[in-house]
C-alpha cells in the first residue's frame, strides 16, 4: 500500500521544537553548566517563532491546523517559555535542584500546547493535553525534598487526570453521536442532522466546559490550583499560571466555537455561571491570603473568569479581546512572579506578603516594578492590563452581556484590594529587616521585558489587538 | 438479549470492582480486586469484537503493570496506611453529586441517535484481522496522534528518573 508523505511545513514548529528537547535531554549528559541548556532553548524558540510566521496550512488528514489563531496563541507560548527560562536558573541553583531536564520538559510542555493550539481533531487535542500535563506535574513536583512541591505535583496529578477522564467520557458521547472527533465534521454533522436540540449534546458540551474549566482552573474545578500554585517551584507556577491556562482558552474557544459554533446560546448557559463564579469567588478568596504565590493563583483564576466573558461573547471582537487579554496577561503575571523570585534567597522564603514592608526603601527598583504590575494587574490605566479588561469587557456589552459585565466590574473593583495592599505595604510601612535579593541577569532581561511590554502595550494597545483580530479572521 | 446481559454483567462487574479497588484498607486487597477489574475491562473488549487490544489489556496491565504494583506495595511499609480510613469525610455530597450526574446522563441516553457508521464492521475487521487494521489504521490516518503518543511515553519515563532516581542536592 502506497504511503503518501504528509505535508511537513504546518508541524514544522512542533518537529522542531521536539528534535530539540531531545537534543537537550541527551546534552544534559555531557554539559555540566545548566544554564547553557537553557540558553540552548532560547535560541531554538527564535528559530521556532521564525517557522511559525511561514506555517499556515492543514496537514495530517486534517487533524492539525495552523492558522492565524493557533499562531497567535504559539506566540504566547513562545513568550511564556522564554521568560520562563530566563527566570529559572538563579532560583534552580538556590534550591538546588539544577537538573537539565528542567529544560527539557518546560520545552515539552510548551510542545503540547502548541499541540493543543492546533488541534483540529479531538484525539490529538486530547493528546497534546496531556503531554502539557504529564510535563506540568513533574515539573510541580520538581523540589523532590519539598513536601508541599510533593503535594503539588500529586494533587495537580489526580485532579488532571480526573478532568482527563470527563474529557474522555464527552468526546465518547459526542464521537457516538456524529461518528467522527474532526472538529469541523462535527460542526457540520450537527447541524444537518438537527442535533442541536439534543440533551446528549448539551451533556457533552457540558463535560467539555467542565474539562476545560480544570485547564483554566475555572470555580468551581479550581481546587487545585492555590496548592499547586504555592508549592511549585515559583519560575514553575509561573509558567503553569500562563502556559496551560492559555491552551485552555485555546481549545475552549476552538472546540466550543467550531465544533459546537451552531449551539452557542446552549453553551453559552453553561459558562455564564462558571465565569460569574469564577470571577467571584477568585477575587473574594485572593483577599484573605498572606502567602503571595497563593495570592497570585487566586488572582489567576479571577484572571480567568474575566477572559471567559470574551468566549461567552462569541463574536469575533470577543475572541480578539480573549486573545489580546491573554498576551497581556501573560507579561504582568510573569513580571510579578519574577519579583517573588527574586525574594527568595537560601533559607528565607519570601513568599509572605509581609515580607513586602518596606520594600520600597529598601529595594526602589524592584518596589517600582512590583508597582507596575499590580496596576496592571488590577486594570488602572496606563497599564496594559486596563486595555486588556477595556476591549474584553466592551467586546461583551456589544454581544448583549451587559449584566455579566456589570458584574465583573464590581469584582475587579475588589480586586484592587489585594493588589494594591502590596502596594501599600511597600511604600507605606517601615522595613522589618533588611531583605537581600536575588538578582540574575536572566531575572534583570525578563523583568525588562515584561515591565516594558506591560507599559508600551497599555499607552499603544492597537497593534496587539490588530494583530489578535487578525488572527481571528481566519478562524 | 443474549448480548444485553453480557455487556449488563461485565459494566455492572467493572462498577462493582472499581468500588473495591477504592474502597479496601489493605493495598495488597485493592491490587488483588483490581487484577479481576482489568480481566473484566478485557472481557468488555472481547465484546466488542477487539480481540487484539483484550489480549494486550491482559498481557501488559493485568501481567505486567499489576506485578509491578504489587512489587512495589510489597517493599512499602504499609503499617500506617493499614489504620488510615478509606473514606473522605464528605462522601453523602459526592454521593449526591454523583448520583444527580448518573440521573442526568441516563436521562440523556433516551436521546441516543446512532451516528454514521464507519467503513470498519465487523465483517470488514473479520476479513482483514483485527490487528492488522489497526496496525495499519495507527501507521497511516492517525500516526500524527500515534507519534505525540510516543512523546507522551518519553515523559513519564523522564519524569519517572527525575522525581525518584536523580541524587538531591547536586
Amino acid at each position: 500500500m502506497p504511503i503518501a508523505m504528509p505535508n511537513l511545513i504546518p508541524v514544522m514548529p512542533e518537529l522542531v521544537m521536539t528534535g530539540v528537547a531531545i537534543i537537550l535531554l541527551m546534552a544534559e549528559l555531557v554539559i555540566k553548566r545548566k544554564e547553557t541548556l537553557g540558553f540552548l532553548s532560547l535560541i531554538s524558540v527564535g528559530l521556532i517563532s521564525y517557522l511559525l510566521l511561514g506555517s499556515a496550512g492543514t496537514t495530517f488528514g486534517g487533524m492539525f491546523v495552523s492558522d492565524g489563531y493557533s499562531t497567535f496563541f504559539k506566540l504566547i507560548f513562545m513568550a511564556n517559555l522564554v521568560l520562563t527560562v530566563l527566570i529559572s536558573p538563579k532560583y534552580l541553583q538556590t534550591m538546588r535542584i539544577n537538573f537539565g531536564e528542567y529544560y527539557a520538559l518546560t520545552l515539552f510542555a510548551t510542545l503540547g500546547m502548541m499541540l493543543m493550539a492546533s488541534a483540529a481533531d479531538i484525539i490529538v487535542l486530547y493528546l497534546g493535553l496531556e503531554l502539557m500535563a504529564l510535563s506540568t506535574y513533574v515539573l510541580a513536583g520538581f523540589i523532590r525534598y519539598d513536601m508541599k512541591s510533593n503535594e503539588a505535583a500529586i494533587k495537580y496529578l489526580l485532579l488532571g487526570a480526573f478532568a482527563s477522564a470527563i474529557l474522555l467520557y464527552g468526546t465518547s458521547l459526542i464521537y457516538g453521536l456524529t461518528g467522527t472527533t474532526n472538529l469541523r465534521d462535527i460542526a457540520v454533522y450537527i447541524t444537518h442532522n438537527g442535533l442541536a436540540k439534543n440533551p446528549l449534546l448539551m451533556v457533552s458540551m457540558i463535560f467539555f466546559a467542565v474539562a476545560f474549566s480544570f485547564k483554566i482552573a475555572a470555580v468551581p474545578f479550581h481546587m487545585w490550583a492555590p496548592d499547586a500554585y504555592e508549592g511549585a517551584p515559583t519560575p514553575i507556577t509561573a509558567f503553569m499560571s500562563v502556559g496551560p491556562k492559555a491552551a485552555g482558552f485555546a481549545v475552549l474557544g476552538r472546540v466550543f466555537l467550531v465544533a459546537f459554533g451552531s449551539v452557542k446560546t446552549d453553551w453559552s448557559v453553561i459558562l455564564i455561571p462558571i465565569a460569574v463564579l469564577t470571577m467571584a469567588i477568585g477575587n473574594i478568596l485572593a483577599l484573605s491570603q498572606t502567602n503571595i504565590k497563593r495570592m497570585l493563583a487566586y488572582s489567576s483564576i479571577a484572571h480567568a473568569g474575566y477572559m471567559l466573558l470574551g468566549i461567552i461573547a462569541g463574536t469575533p471582537a470577543g475572541i480578539s479581546s480573549v486573545l489580546n487579554y491573554m498576551f497581556i496577561y501573560a507579561f504582568m503575571n510573569i513580571g510579578a512572579f519574577a519579583i517573588v523570585i527574586m525574594l527568595r534567597t537560601e533559607g528565607f522564603a519570601g513568599e509572605d506578603i509581609s515580607d513586602y514592608e518596606g520594600l520600597g526603601k529598601t529595594h526602589p527598583t524592584a518596589a517600582a516594578l512590583m508597582l507596575v504590575f499590580m496596576f496592571s494587574l488590577t486594570g488602572i490605566p496606563p497599564m496594559a492590563g486596563f486595555m486588556g479588561k477595556f476591549y474584553l469587557f466592551m467586546s461583551a456589552i456589544n454581544a448583549g452581556y451587559t449584566w455579566i459585565v456589570i458584574v465583573a466590574v464590581l469584582f475587579s473593583a475588589i480586586s484592587a484590594y489585594f493588589y494594591l495592599r502590596i502596594v501599600m505595604l511597600m511604600y507605606m510601612k517601615e522595613p522589618k529587616e533588611v531583605i537581600q535579593l536575588n538578582t540574575s541577569p536572566g531575572i534583570g532581561l525578563a523583568l525588562a521585558v515584561t515591565v516594558s511590554a506591560v507599559i508600551l502595550i497599555g499607552i499603544l494597545p492597537a497593534k496587539v489587538l490588530a494583530l489578535a483580530q487578525q488572527a481571528v479572521t481566519s478562524f | 438479549m443474549l448480548q444485553q446481559l453480557f455487556f449488563g454483567y461485565y459494566a455492572f462487574m467493572i462498577i462493582i470492582l472499581s468500588l473495591l479497588v477504592v474502597t479496601r484498607g489493605n493495598p495488597v486487597h485493592s491490587v488483588m480486586w483490581m487484577l479481576l477489574l482489568f480481566f473484566h475491562i478485557a472481557g468488555l473488549y472481547l465484546f466488542l469484537n477487539a480481540e487484539f487490544i483484550a489480549a494486550i489489556q491482559v498481557i501488559v496491565y493485568a501481567g505486567a503493570i499489576l506485578v509491578l504494583f504489587l512489587f512495589v506495595v510489597l517493599l512499602l511499609n504499609l503499617r500506617e496506611e493499614l489504620s488510615l480510613r478509606q473514606i473522605a469525610g464528605s462522601w453523602p455530597a459526592a454521593f449526591f453529586i454523583v448520583a444527580a450526574l448518573f440521573i442526568t446522563v441516563t436521562a440523556a441516553l433516551g436521546a441516543y441517535v446512532q451516528g454514521p457508521v464507519g467503513s470498519y464492521s465487523i465483517e470488514a475487521i473479520r476479513s482483514e484481522t483485527h490487528t492488522k487494521a489497526l496496525g495499519r489504521l495507527l501507521y497511516t490516518e492517525y500516526l500524527f496522534p500515534f507519534e505525540i503518543a510516543s512523546l507522551i511515553l518519553l515523559v513519564a519515563v523522564v519524569g519517572a528518573v527525575v522525581l525518584a532516581k536523580r541524587k538531591l542536592r547536586s
